[in-house]
């Protein structure tokens, strides 16, 4: 529990570390692009990897893996767009996987049954064990 | 540029009571997030899992307030309040935005229909329902009132 009394803090949020919610760095496995992912893909971090698979697929890129193993939070915004994605990948004949390691990364996706939209793998080695 | 009052942060702590106003700018969310945590980790009967599902629920309903505040042109501050139980943890977000009703977010399609692929926004209140052991949505004149439930595993256990 929290302890008795009454105790009121202010303070400013320029004073304490913002920092970058999302890094996202690619690089190619064969036919595939893997875009890796560190961070948070909340409402300021989402719209970071939105533009990174924007210019992917905008330099023909259409077989792409996003790799979520450094992601540690994901919420509607994240989930939206990987959803995004997909649909952007599949308009050109091409088709995206998800690495997931992280059990609460996998379970919002479970949660909004999106672990029967995409194709998951635990790590990047399974993946490409697939193609 | 924010002035040092809009880019304040206010937190009150009471007996089994945190209070985190914060400006209604998308920035502050993950600050809200790892407070919401911190103070859901005193609770000992809380597993890890069920904070990690709150910090989710919390999430959407405090970026949707802030949502909300921008539509209504809003400069009032949000605030969070979390309440600790001996068996459960509350949080209710309070906005002065537009107001929401609930009923008029779409259903989803299967996730098997080639349509599933459309709805790339809308599934916040889902995750909110679906993560959270009890979630209401009330609103009214005086804004919106989210509150979400988590039970610890000492109340789950109850006959």
């Amino acid at each position: 529990m929290l302890g008795e009394g009454c105790d009121r803090i202010t303070w400013l949020w320029s004073d304490t570390v913002t920092g970058v919610q999302i890094v996202v760095h690619a690089h190619t496995e064969g036919d595939w692009t893997v875009l890796t992912v560190a961070g948070e893909l909340d409402v300021i971090g989402a719209p970071e990897l939105r533009q990174s698979v924007m210019e992917a697929v905008k330099q023909g890129q259409r077989r792409l893996i996003l790799d979520l193993s450094g992601v540690d939070f994901i919420d509607s915004f994240g989930i939206g767009v990987l959803v995004g994605a997909l649909k952007r990948v599949r308009l050109l004949d091409g088709d995206l996987m998800l690495i997931v390691s992280e059990t609460r990364v996998r379970r919002v996706l479970e949660v909004c049954d999106l672990d029967r939209v995409f194709t998951l793998h635990r790590s990047l080695a399974d993946a490409l064990a697939t193609v | 540029m924010a002035t040092a009052e809009q880019d304040s942060v206010e937190m009150e702590f009471r007996p089994g009571q945190l209070v985190l106003e914060i400006p209604a700018r998308t920035e502050f969310v993950s600050l809200v997030r790892v407070v919401v945590a911190a103070a859901a980790e005193l609770e000992p009967d809380l597993e890890n899992d069920r904070i990690d599902d709150l910090r989710v629920a919390v999430s959407e309903a405090t970026t949707n307030a802030i949502e909300a505040h921008g539509l209504s042109g809003s400069l009032d501050r949000i605030r969070i309040q979390c309440n600790l139980a001996d068996d459960e943890i509350s949080v209710v977000v309070h906005d002065e935005g537009v107001g929401f009703d609930p009923a008029t977010v779409p259903e989803l399609p299967a996730p098997e229909s080639p349509d599933r692929l459309e709805h790339e926004s809308g599934l916040g209140v889902h995750l909110m329902q679906m993560l959270a052991d009890e979630s209401e949505i009330s609103s009214g004149e005086d804004g919106t009132d989210v509150t979400l439930v988590v039970y610890s595993s000492k109340r789950r256990r109850r006959p």
